[in-house]
């Protein structure tokens, strides 16, 4: 994954306010945060010269498209099911200690981040997961116990 | 791997949402179809046609074999037990070339083993030795051996569990093992077993493929101290093992300096109550062969030596597609001799068949028991209906015309 610097030495560097951040390097700060979009940099879309640019920068931020709100893509193809990151969810756990927590079938559904449909992961309730809110922290719990690197965040 | 938590959404005897299973299950749990399939040397018959032709094959056969059965419930597998006796049959499963040997001596009280609820529950450091639950049992890790909370182990696998693989290659569950997982060449173990052995008794473990001492001594310093350790063997390990003997020194070794158990990696669901089924009636867990009430045991009365042999001279494939799971050179002798297929699937075996009977598979259009592989029993019961029969049914109704 990119940072704010890389970004920002792809854009126009004109300070030209007119995504309505102070400057150029704001905007590449806010574009990381995903507060915005690369299309809300008039002069990086619509002047050619920043064309390939303009591309490049879409281009890194195009996976995040189906992502949800915490960054959480699960790559339905190269999951199998095994429930790993279910179990060891750590809001998983506290919300179902004796169902998913002991590695059983849910007991608690709806009060899950994750849970096996159909033999594939599946992320729902982001409101729980450990990475949303304001006092989010960067959790890896589901990523590091996944064989296949089938949960990714963004 | 009988997983006992899976819950389904079907309608009109449709399975239509499958929830907790892996892959594996939801293929299973969604294979049901309405119609049976009977047919006699591929051209579709009726069911009492199947049945008399199939029993006219057993009765005019001296020796006929019947082998498979890991798919098949327990009350399955005594019929065919006694289906065996009846007509002086040969009578094997895939343990012969598995894992026989370690069930065997599981049975005979050779191995000190725990139940998988055990593990959920105790365990502090598992071995997965020439396994990858991850891909053959996919809920493994999370169901029972690393990830789950269990009564004694409340704060979870960061914490409180170690697990390690050694195996040939970096499998998916060694990728979760992290720095725990051993890389040993082919053929390596029983070499790895002793210089781990004298790494436990405080020697220099030595290798002839230069595996570094170091790591061979922190691996035994895990070990011992483990309070409750589980070793799950897989095929990699007792297929580069002659004889079992360097394990039950490693296991004697290891419960000298702490406390070890082990569970085999099962692969077929219910292959392990065949062989508790069979022990139980004879004293032998496969590779038998009934003679007018006398039993005779030996590696000739196995699936593949038989073949070879040409000793028998008819087959019941109950469960079980030999033909491609077996080496070409012993499993074209099968094209030779007639055939019985009961299999819910079409498999090379079953298009080969003289008679196939296509049967209603068990935890989904049939119910019955079937033994974990820590010999826990797990009953069943069916999702949906069907018009297929189960090769329970299929077994009595082929006795009754016998």
């Amino acid at each position: 994954m990119t940072n704010a610097m890389e970004l920002y030495q792809m854009l126009p560097k004109t300070n030209c306010k007119k995504c309505g951040k102070a400057s150029c390097m704001a905007f590449a700060v806010a574009l990381m945060a995903r507060e915005l979009t690369p299309e809300d940099c008039p002069p990086l879309k619509e002047e050619p010269k920043y064309k390939e640019n303009y591309e490049k920068i879409s281009g890194i931020f195009k996976p995040s498209e189906g992502a949800t709100e915490t960054g959480l893509i699960v790559h339905e193809d190269l999951c199998f099911g095994c429930g790993n990151c279910v179990v060891a969810c750590p809001p998983n756990v506290a919300n179902d200690p004796y169902g998913v927590g002991s590695g059983n079938a849910p007991r608690n559904a709806h009060k899950l981040v994750l849970i096996v449909e159909d033999g594939v992961v599946k992320a729902q309730n982001l409101g729980e997961c450990r990475r949303f809110g304001k006092n989010k922290i960067l959790c890896n719990g589901c990523i590091v116990t996944c064989p296949v690197e089938a949960i990714e965040f963004v | 791997m009988l997983c006992d938590d899976i819950e389904v959404e079907s309608e009109k005897n449709i399975v239509n949402k499958v929830y907790t299973a892996c892959r594996v299950g939801v293929a299973h749990m969604k294979e049901g179809r309405d119609s049976a399939v009977f047919r006699v040397d591929n051209k579709p018959v009726d069911e009492a046609t199947a049945i008399s032709e199939a029993a006219a094959i057993l009765k005019n056969a001296k020796n006929p074999l019947i082998f498979g059965l890991g798919t098949s419930t327990n009350e399955t597998q005594k019929l065919a037990i006694e289906l065996a006796k009846k007509t002086n049959a040969t009578l094997d499963d895939t343990s012969s070339f598995c894992l026989g040997r370690v069930v065997e001596a599981l049975l005979q009280n050779r191995f000190k083993t725990c139940t998988l609820d055990d593990v959920r529950n105790k365990a502090d450091v598992t071995i997965f030795w020439g396994a990858d639950p991850s891909d053959s049992h996919p809920r493994h890790l999370s169901k029972h051996s690393y990830f789950p909370r269990g009564t004694e182990k409340q704060r979870g696998w960061e914490e409180e569990r170690t697990a390690i693989a050694i195996d040939v290659r970096k499998s998916h569950t060694a990728k979760i093992c992290g720095n725990y997982f051993f890389q040993i060449p082919p053929g390596g173990d029983a070499e790895f077993i002793d210089a781990l052995i004298a790494a436990l008794s405080g020697k220099l473990p030595k290798t002839s493929y230069n595996f570094p001492p170091k790591r061979i001594l922190e691996l035994a310093n895990i070990l011992k101290g483990a309070k409750f350790g589980v070793v799950f063997v897989g095929l990699g390990l007792i297929y580069s093992l002659e004889n079992l003997e360097p394990l039950l020194r490693l296991m004697d070794t290891l419960n000298e300096k702490a406390n070890f158990h082990l569970i085999p990696m099962v692969g077929h669901y219910n292959m392990r109550g065949f062989n508790e089924n069979l022990f139980e009636e004879t004293g032998y867990v496969n590779s038998v062969k009934f003679e007018d009430g006398s039993v005779k045991h030996g590696p000739e009365y196995s699936i593949v030596e038989s073949l070879k042999a040409k000793t028998v001279d008819a087959a019941l494939i109950i469960g079980s597609d030999p033909l491609s799971s077996l080496p070409r050179s012993v499993a074209k002798n099968l094209l030779e001799i007639p055939v019985i297929s009961l299999d819910p699937c079409e498999t090379l075996t079953s298009r080969n068949a003289k008679v196939y009977i296509n049967t209603a598979i068990s935890g989904v259009e049939s119910g019955g028991s079937a033994t974990r592989m820590d010999g826990i029993k797990v009953d069943f019961k069916p999702v949906v209906e069907t018009n297929r029969l189960s090769d329970e049914a299929v077994l009595k109704k082929i006795m009754e015309a016998l």
